[in-house]
């Protein structure tokens, strides 16, 4: 199929209901045949960002571009892009192979052209054959499969996707996250995905676009989103997540009595949170000490929780705050335990200070 | 089978044999439980069934059986005979399949832009909007039709307007003709078009037409392609109450056609109203019911009649 794909550009784009910002001003660069997740919790503006660019959604301002082409004012049946719905919107009084042929029979392709071309993308979604039957007669997934066909079928140099995993169960779900990571590979077209579930952005996405309250909140490769969070509702969105108040004062970095080194130089004096995630914290046994990449905590066992691959220790430091850490499920210490947590430099993370969302 | 759908089906007691059933615990008592839910089912319907018996089966009954008496009270076809013969009578239903057809018609056009206008604004407005289009339900048949009349008529409002904004000169014949006759039928009948029509437009998924657009079709184009077939339910099930109730239609049809447009419910009141003649008036009236039952049954192999009368679910 072609390689072409297309650089998407928003810039100051702004959907305000009453007075509410659905979309308020957002900027974001897609790369050319870039596999881009939008993530965000429902209401955070994702979806609607996803209809601006399929042109259902007309913004109040702002400018779209699909490479150099303004595509603002252009109607959503003009821009050539495919898209795969959330409930895959295959239309019921249609064949599968009709519905796959729509896009090209709207194209003006002779009526052979269009079977076997719909024969192919539906093979390619391990569906051949498939084309005569009646869309009712399908399970969920080969509904997503077909959808996904319709889109590919008329090679749109960009791909807007909507959940469209959201109504498949686990097992279904991931196995198709790898599917359609590799048919994005093969294909080569620009992708734009819309998700609340923050695994399913982690395991897809070439870049993440955490989105809340139609803003921005951080733009970077998954493993800058889960290891270096920019805030407090990037780092508490993506992955568990505590956060201790710490104090910054000459450069050092203080929680209670203890100084904390960090990875990169502290920043200005003042309060600060100190973000840790349960699985990076360590319970070093008795005289095991913790290292010069480490920073090490004081806390007091409170409570087990068995979780099958792992389980979730509850602890308290010296001043009561609670904090939670992941480890081996095999049999830990007893709740009252005096531990040591260690803490890779990496792993320690200053947020600024906000309240919780 | 069984109501609340316990599941007793061979999933798991398939490879075993039959009967070891009845050695279970209280087989008994839960069959029993099972024919008490099955009666008491039916006694909820039975005031019904007994209503349907006497006022509709068993008059019609009868009037199969006066249909087939003669004048002198022998039995003969020569009611059907006469109206076989006598080019009146095709005349008869020949108007009454011209005005119950070109009512349907007028509906469909009326009632189609007017369903989808109410099926894309809001739903409070829609709802306030569909209060208006049942208004005329409320009020008595007679009270509209005459109403028509003092409306239609040669020295009524609308010639008197016309004639005085200088729209036209003679008065217009309006009533006591086909126009008037569809005028006042298409009144009465726009509800019960404009009602399945909505409904089976407000349950398409608007994300079809978004799809539609999506892949490269026209505001137009996806009209065509995929609302319209997508409320053919609801147009199927409008234009067939609409004809129906037009084929025995007899009031408004009689006022405003004063005379001039015969169909066959007038036919029947003067065959009893005037001539007395029962047995011609129940041939007339087997014959109407068996034209109308055929409708149904060839409207029903066009489209599924459970689904368009119950308002299927659209996913």
């Amino acid at each position: 199929m072609s390689n072409a794909s297309l650089p998407i550009s928003v810039s100051q784009i702004t959907k305000r209901y009453g007075k509410v910002f659905a979309l308020d001003h957002v900027d974001l660069e897609i790369r050319s045949g870039e596999f881009m997740t939008l993530l965000g919790p429902s209401g955070s503006g994702k979806t609607t960002l996803l209809t601006v660019l399929a042109g259902f959604t007309r913004p109040d301002g702002g400018s779209l571009k699909f490479g150099d082409a303004e595509m603002v004012c252009v109607p959503p049946h003009k821009r050539d892009v495919g898209m795969v719905f959330q409930n895959y919107a295959l239309f019921p009084h249609m064949s599968v192979a009709d519905n796959v042929g729509f896009p090209l029979k709207l194209r003006r392709v002779k009526p052979a052209e269009i079977a076997q071309r719909a024969e192919r993308a539906l093979e390619m979604v391990r569906l051949g054959g498939y084309g005569g039957r009646g869309v009712e007669q399908l399970s969920g997934g080969q509904r997503q499969r077909v959808a996904l066909a319709r889109a590919i079928v008329f090679e749109p140099r960009i791909m807007l996707m909507d959940e469209p995993l959201s109504a498949l169960d686990k097992q279904l779900r991931e196995h198709m996250q790898i599917e359609l990571r590799q048919l994005h590979d093969k294909l080569g077209m620009t992708t734009v995905y819309v998700t609340h579930d923050q695994r399913e952005a982690l395991t897809m996405s070439d870049r993440i676009a955490v989105i809340n309250s139609g803003r921005i909140m951080q733009l970077d490769t998954p493993r800058a989103i889960y290891e270096r969070p920019k805030n407090r509702f990037v780092a508490e969105f993506i992955g568990e997540s505590t956060f201790l108040p710490v104090t910054v004062a000459q450069g050092r970095v203080r929680l209670g009595e203890q100084t904390l080194r960090t990875a990169t130089p502290p920043p200005a004096d003042g309060q600060r949170l100190l973000m840790l995630r349960p699985e990076r914290l360590r319970m070093l046994g008795a005289g095991e000490a913790a290292g010069d990449a480490s920073n090490c905590i004081d806390a007091t066992l409170v409570a087990t929780v068995y979780q099958g691959d792992s389980s979730l220790f509850q602890v308290v430091l010296g001043d009561g705050t609670a904090l939670s850490v992941r480890g081996a499920s095999a049999a830990g210490p007893a709740p009252g335990a005096l531990l040591r947590l260690a803490v890779n430099v990496e792993d320690t993370v200053l947020l600024a200070m906000e309240p919780a969302a | 089978m069984n109501p609340l759908g316990h599941a007793r089906g061979p999933t798991q007691g398939a490879q075993r044999e039959s009967g070891a059933e009845d050695a279970l615990p209280n087989v008994q008592a839960l069959r029993r439980t099972d024919l008490f839910e099955r009666l008491g089912l039916l006694a909820l319907v039975a005031p019904a069934l007994l209503l349907i018996l006497v006022t509709m089966l068993l008059p019609v009954g009868w009037l199969f059986y006066l249909s087939l008496l003669s004048d002198q009270g022998t039995f003969s076809l020569e009611h059907y005979q006469r109206m076989w013969e006598q080019p009146s009578y095709a005349r008869t239903f020949w108007t009454t399949f011209q005005v119950s057809f070109l009512s349907t018609a007028i509906c469909i056009a009326l009632g189609y832009p007017l369903a989808y206008f109410l099926s894309e604004i809001p739903k409070r407005a829609a709802n306030l909007c569909m209060i208006a289009v049942l208004l005329p339900l409320w009020t008595s048949l007679l009270v509209r039709t005459y109403a028509w009349l003092v409306l239609l008529q040669r020295r009524g409002l609308i010639n008197n307007w016309g004639i005085e904004l200088g729209l036209w000169d003679e008065p217009l014949a309006l009533v006591h003709n086909l126009t008037g006759t569809l005028i006042g039928t298409v009144h009465v009948m726009l509800p019960f078009m404009v009602l399945p029509l909505y409904s089976a437009m407000r349950s398409i998924d608007r994300n079809y037409l978004r799809a539609a657009a999506n892949l490269g079709a026209s505001p137009l184009r996806s009209f065509w392609t995929v609302f319209v077939p997508l409320a053919m339910p609801g147009l199927l099930t409008g234009a067939l109450i609409v004809f129906i109730l037009c084929l025995g239609f007899y009031i408004t049809p009689a006022v405003l056609g004063g005379g001039k447009v015969i169909m066959v419910s007038s036919r029947i009141a003067n065959d009893i109203e005037i001539f007395f003649n029962w047995g011609a008036a129940s041939a007339l009236g087997v014959v109407l019911l068996v034209v109308t039952a055929l409708i149904i049954l060839a409207a029903a192999r066009l489209v599924r009649l459970d689904g368009v009368l119950g308002g299927r679910e659209r996913v």
